[in-house]
């Protein structure tokens, strides 16, 4: 009987979150496309500005009122969203279930008040290059908002319907990763849209 | 030959690339010679089975290669600066302004002047003083064009919305041949433009002969063939001076007889090609915007003896 | 990080045994777990990564060919002059879809394939990270290149060349639909290859087996990761304006119209910030490729491992930093080209160092044989080294604006396309067949077919930097007797008809060889790399027992202890997590199976992207088929009750927190 040595790795946990985890680092890449995404259309922005002496040209500065709305919303929106994640660590369903579901809260009402947002560009996107840019950039961040709403709820239910195992509670950690990136996201874009026609 | 060529320069811009080119050309000949011959000898070396040199050997020799390259390098990126730099400077004293606009596909080429009945409208062929800088304005009706004329000077793209200009000064009389760069559609193929450098009193005379109006037509099929020009589809787009048709979505053809070619380069300006032309462009060259224009035959001969006259 | 160079790393001191009949037992079961599925539903719901790797390789070499084709057609057409074979608007179409094809659906996916196939088995995995996101990549490529090709035969095949400069390819001048396929094709391989680099980037980080310390990994694994990181910062550029220009065509936005505060200038600096990394991306595969194959053919490991890894680093970083060359006769201002120059000229630095190095291998090889791979990989140094100094020419702007736009271009990018990757990349293929099909290649038809592509590549290509300097423009359906340039047209046409019957000698000897080639063995050309401690071709599961590694070459040094990984669930898909910097064993983790969700979401997402090329509803009622097919992709099969869950947790079954980090 022949034999060689061996590492035993049978007593390994079967799952790790944060930068241990798979799924952590597919995040990460998927964040580093989008934020180079944002960051490229912020440039775009920019740079169109740096063409033309007036800014916004020919259009009155986008309302304040709900884009900064929206700014506290999406603040305030990190504390359920650090608890879901805390309570997903602790494997906590009962715990899981409930912050998720004022996560959604929030974000459905996000979603609402972004509608009034744009209603309050004071421009078309076909009106000129700077009505189609910050429609763009508020467009994509919108879409970043939906499509993270939809991925949350899904996994919202699937707490309540099960099957669930270990791996869920770190799906649902890294669902609160992304979502502190799409509020980090919004800041920037914010200070564009609303703030650069008014300060420069 | 050589009229579109890189290679042989007649301007003074392009000497001053050619220059550059030759010393881009030696060192990397140089480079090439040296690297792959390297790998000659490594592999006779490597084929010999001699006992491995020291890793601390190699690993010297490859920085003192990467060294050399460095020296090398920055010595073409202070060639190339400074290449750009003298092009930069030269003088751009009594220039010559011409404005031409790019559209697909041909040119508009204007001659500026403050009192416009001096001013100079003329197509697809560039004439300019020997020995004088002419500061040429580009500017797109349409899409990006480029205009290259290699003897001359480098390219220079016609962007919408933008104006760049090509400083350029030929060094010897003759005739060149410059030729959209930056493909811009169905004929990109067929946008050249004839350059013609003259001595200063030459091309003082074509400028005032350009100024003139059309003559008269002279025999009734000349003055046929205009009533037809002015009355039928041809004065829809294009302008001759002189004459009822004034339209300038198509080349400005009041000297168009005076032109070496028709069809921006596309062929030579003689009465049996532009009766080609004037039938069917479409065949000559696809997709461009002139349509077939349906004249008779007897119309046809009579517009091309009023164009012959249009010198 | 700083492990040494050889020798085991403490976490490998092993005490466990591995007994004979534990590993046939553990091969039955391994078998079972990892078989391939079977039937046609089988194959649409394929994940492993040799699978998906191959059809992606064959998938590639077929829009390869088709290419090819239309650069044959081409220099029908250019090899006289006034020549009426195709007139001009099928010309545009055509040289349009042959670079598009080369760049997207070729040279960037056919390495990104080989990284699929081989870099799991160079670190010793089972499989790849995401597997069936990998499998959605390959379905999105597939449907991509069916998209451009299927609109190619319809007539609308894009027409205003591979970078779609507007206002040419926007909404007033651009002809029907073409601009939009060009730009949903742009889409479509986005898609594919952002998902693909994820996978190969997570793989290398996570799934290295023990002992893989960063400073152990293979160069060609390396080049794969530095080419994924590319590709995630460089395609959203491409991202972001080509919906930039669907929007000016749909709904009338104006980012790139001049007359509303738009600008085509624009269009370029973003086009281009994607485009020249896009270049390095198809290159620096090729360098980790060749480094491989000139590590095994001259018997030892390549000179200089740290300068090689940083080099292909910094390669990278510059490309970022150098698209202003592509745009020199735009008329930028001088002072920001000249920083453009430099930086196109320091680019040149890491490159040579890569050289160098070789060089420096081949002249102190301990056994040198030159085997048609070596002869491929040889190759370079003559014709790569010929375009990267054209490339050098080009970067100065007062001659890049005499030969911009010109045959003379033309000559530089096929020159580095072909002799700085697709060479190498002939190369690679015949060095790694027998690890895709367990058996050789054919060597005398093999080093036939490279004489004959050496010689014809460069009867077709070098009269092109001639025909530059001689005045011929770029993307020119015709010219006339007179400018003289039809000799050397003629010459180029002739040199791509002798690379033709190459690559026919080629793919005869491919086919040749994967009915009654020479059987492999494990690691017929003697490897270093992991991959030669394997069967050709691998078995599902990849590795049995799964190898570790005590130093860079492990399959040299058998002299160091490596123990074999034992304890991974034979009865599960499992594979060993392992930590980014170290490779010290971390986390069991279950991969999924086979599924058929991948193929049902690329299917709506390719209903989506075509039918949002004719309304720009097709965007917002199109992602509903894709949300609904992703949630059953998604949807968990396994689970525990709460009950369980907690019970699970109470008795400390589930990772305490203090785990979390
Ligand atoms: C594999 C792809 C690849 C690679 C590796 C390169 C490498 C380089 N390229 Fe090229 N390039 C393309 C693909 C590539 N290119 C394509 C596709 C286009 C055209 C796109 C289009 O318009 O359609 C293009 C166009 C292009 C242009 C724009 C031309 C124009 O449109 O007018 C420029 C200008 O600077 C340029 C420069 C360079 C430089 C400086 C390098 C350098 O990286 C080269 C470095 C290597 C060497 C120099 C050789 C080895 C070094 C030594 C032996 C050391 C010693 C050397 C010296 C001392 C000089 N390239
Ligand atoms: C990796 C990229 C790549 C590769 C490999 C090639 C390969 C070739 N290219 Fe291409 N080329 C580009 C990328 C590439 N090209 C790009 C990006 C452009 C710019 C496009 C633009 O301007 O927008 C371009 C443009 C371009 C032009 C300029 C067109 C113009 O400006 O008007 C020409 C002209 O000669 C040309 C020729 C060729 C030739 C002859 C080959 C040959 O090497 C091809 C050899 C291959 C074959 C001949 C096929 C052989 C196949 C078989 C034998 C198998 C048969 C198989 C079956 C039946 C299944 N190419
Ligand atoms: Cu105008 Cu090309
Ligand atoms: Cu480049």
């Amino acid at each position: 009987m022949k034999s060689t040595a061996a590492l035993d790795v049978s007593g390994l946990p079967e799952f790790g979150f944060g930068h241990r985890s798979l799924l952590w680092w597919g995040t990460i890449c998927l964040m580093a496309i989008e934020g180079t995404a944002f960051a490229l259309t912020i440039v775009e922005y920019m740079y169109l500005k740096g063409r033309v002496p007036h800014w916004p040209p020919g259009f009155a500065a986008p309302r304040l009122l709900w884009g900064t709305t929206n700014l506290i919303i999406i603040l305030a929106s990190t504390l359920p969203n650090q608890l879901a994640k805390n309570a997903a660590e602790r494997f906590d369903v009962r715990g899981v279930r409930i912050w998720m579901v004022v996560c959604m809260v929030f974000a459905l009402a996000f979603n609402v008040v972004r509608a009034f947002e744009f209603t309050g560009l004071n421009v078309w996107w076909d009106s000129n290059a700077y009505g189609s840019v910050v429609w763009f950039l508020l467009g994509m961040h919108t879409v970043h908002v939906m499509t993270d709403f939809a991925d949350s709820l899904v996994l919202t239910v699937l707490f309540f319907t099960g099957p669930i195992d270990e791996h869920r509670f770190v799906d649902i950690s890294e669902n609160a990763m992304y979502w502190y990136f799409v509020v980090l996201a919004w800041i920037p874009i914010y200070a564009v849209i609303y703030l650069a026609p008014r300060v420069f | 030959m050589h009229i579109q060529s890189v290679l042989h320069p007649a301007g003074v811009e392009a000497g001053i690339v050619s220059h550059l080119w030759w010393v881009m050309f030696w060192t990397c000949a140089v480079v090439w010679v040296a690297v792959a011959g390297g790998m000659l000898l490594a592999l006779r070396r490597g084929r010999a089975r001699t006992a491995p040199g020291s890793e601390r050997v190699l690993f010297r020799n490859v920085l003192v290669a990467t060294g050399i390259s460095i020296v090398a390098l920055v010595w073409l990126l202070f060639e190339s600066v400074l290449t750009g730099r003298a092009q930069e400077n030269l003088s751009t004293q009594h220039s010559l302004h011409i404005l031409v606009t790019g559209y697909q596909w041909w040119w508009d080429v204007e001659y500026e002047n403050p009192t416009p009945s001096l001013r100079v409208t003329t197509a697809n062929e560039l004439h300019i003083p020997v020995g004088r800088p002419v500061i040429v304005d580009l500017f797109s009706g349409d899409v990006i064009h480029s205009l290259w004329i290699p003897n001359l000077q480098g390219k220079i793209d016609l962007v919408p919305g933008r104006l760049n200009t090509l400083t350029l000064e030929a060094d010897r009389p003759g005739v060149y041949r410059g030729q959209c760069a930056e493909f811009c559609g169905a004929q990109h193929a067929h946008m050249a433009l004839v350059v013609v450098a003259d001595p200063p009193d030459i091309f003082e005379r074509w400028l005032t002969a350009n100024r003139a109006p059309a003559p008269p037509p002279g025999n009734p099929s000349q003055v046929r063939g205009k009533e037809v020009f002015e009355r039928g589809p041809c004065a829809m787009c294009h302008n001759i001076t002189g004459s009822l048709a004034s339209a300038h979505t198509a080349p400005d053809l009041t000297h168009v007889a005076s032109r070496s070619t028709i069809g921006a380069g596309t062929l030579p300006n003689t009465r049996g090609y532009l009766a080609g032309w004037i039938v069917d462009p479409q065949h000559i060259k696809p997709g461009n915007y002139m349509p077939p224009t349906g004249l008779s035959d007897e119309e046809l001969q009579a517009v091309l003896d009023y164009l012959e006259t249009l010198k | 990080m700083s492990r040494e160079l050889t020798g085991t790393p403490e976490f490998l001191d092993a005490d466990a045994r591995l007994t004979s009949e534990a590993l046939e037992r553990e091969e039955r079961q391994l078998r079972d777990t990892w078989k391939y599925a079977r039937g046609f539903f089988g194959w649409c719901a394929e994940t492993d990564h040799k699978r998906i790797g191959r059809r992606f390789l064959v998938t590639a070499f077929v829009w390869f060919a088709m290419a090819g084709v239309l650069a044959a057609m081409m220099r029908i057409q250019l090899s006289r002059p006034e020549n009426t074979f195709l007139g001009p608007d099928l010309y545009n179409q055509i040289f349009t879809t042959h670079g598009t094809a080369m760049m997207f659906l070729f040279a960037v996916p056919v390495w990104l394939a080989l990284g699929i196939y081989m870099v799991p088995l160079q670190v010793g995995a089972r499989t790849m990270c995401f597997p069936r996101l990998l499998a959605y990549g390959y379905w999105m490529f597939l449907f991509g290149g069916i998209f451009l090709f299927l609109n190619f035969f319809l007539n609308t095949g894009p027409d205003v060349g591979w970078f779609s400069y507007p206002p040419l390819a926007g909404p007033e001048y651009g002809i029907g639909k073409r601009p939009d396929v060009w730009a949903q094709l742009i889409t479509f391989s986005e898609v594919s290859s952002l998902v693909v680099a994820t996978c190969i980037f997570c793989t290398v980080l996570k799934l290295r087996t023990p002992g893989m310390s960063l400073n152990r990994i293979p160069l060609f694994v390396w080049s794969m990761v530095v080419v994924s990181a590319m590709i995630l910062f460089a395609m959203p550029a491409v991202m972001v304006s080509s919906t930039c220009l669907i929007l000016d065509r749909l709904v009338s936005t104006h980012f790139f119209n001049a007359a509303e505060g738009g600008d085509p200038i624009l269009w370029q600096h973003l086009f281009w910030f994607f485009g020249h990394p896009e270049v390095y991306i198809i290159f620096l595969p090729a360098l980790g490729a060749i480094s491989e194959i000139i590590s095994t053919f001259t018997g030892r490991p390549v000179v200089g491992y740290v300068a090689m890894i940083l080099s292909l680093i910094a390669t990278a970083f510059i490309g970022f930093g150098v698209w202003v060359h592509h745009m020199f006769a735009t008329g930028l201002p001088q002072l920001g080209q000249s920083f453009f120059t430099a930086a196109s000229i320091m680019i040149v630095v890491p490159t040579s160092v890569q050289i160098f190095n070789w060089i420096a291998t081949v002249w102190s090889a301990r056994r040198l044989q030159l085997t048609s791979p070596m002869l491929y990989a040889l190759s370079f140094f003559f014709i790569f080294i010929i375009g990267g100094l054209t490339g050098v020419m080009l970067a100065a702007v007062p001659l890049d604006r005499q030969v911009h736009d010109t045959f003379f271009v033309v000559a530089h990018f096929h020159y580095v396309l072909i002799g700085g990757s697709i060479f190498p990349l002939l190369g690679t293929v015949t060095f790694w067949f027998p690890k895709l099909t367990g058996r050789m290649m054919d060597e005398r038809l093999g080093k036939l077919a490279f004489w004959i592509l050496f010689v014809g590549f460069n009867v077709t290509f070098f009269p092109m930097h001639l025909l530059g300097l001689a005045g011929m423009p770029r993307r020119v359906y015709t010219y006339p007797a007179s400018m003289g340039w039809g000799d050397m047209n003629l010459l180029a046409s002739i040199g791509a008809g002798i690379m033709a019957l190459s690559l026919l000698i080629y793919l005869v000897n491919v086919v040749v060889s994967l009915r009654s080639g020479a059987l492999a063995g494990d690691n017929p050309w003697g490897v270093a790399t992991l991959d030669g401690a394997t069967a050709s071709p691998p078995p599902p599961y990849n590795f049995l027992p799964q190898p570790t590694v005590g130093s860079r070459e492990p399959l040299w040094h058998t002299d160091i202890a490596a123990p074999a990984v034992v304890g991974l669930a034979p009865d599960k898909r499992e594979v060993l997590v392992t930590h980014v910097l170290d490779a010290e064993p971390d986390h069991r983790y279950e991969m999924p199976g086979p599924s058929i969700w991948p193929l049902v979401t690329a299917l709506s997402t390719t209903l989506m992207f075509v039918w949002s090329i004719f309304s720009p509803w097709g965007a917002v009622w199109g992602s509903i088929p894709i949300a609904v097919a992703l949630i059953f992709w998604f949807w968990p099969t396994r689970g525990k009750s709460p009950e369980r869950l907690a019970a699970d947790a109470a008795a400390g079954q589930l990772t305490p927190r203090e785990m979390v980090s």
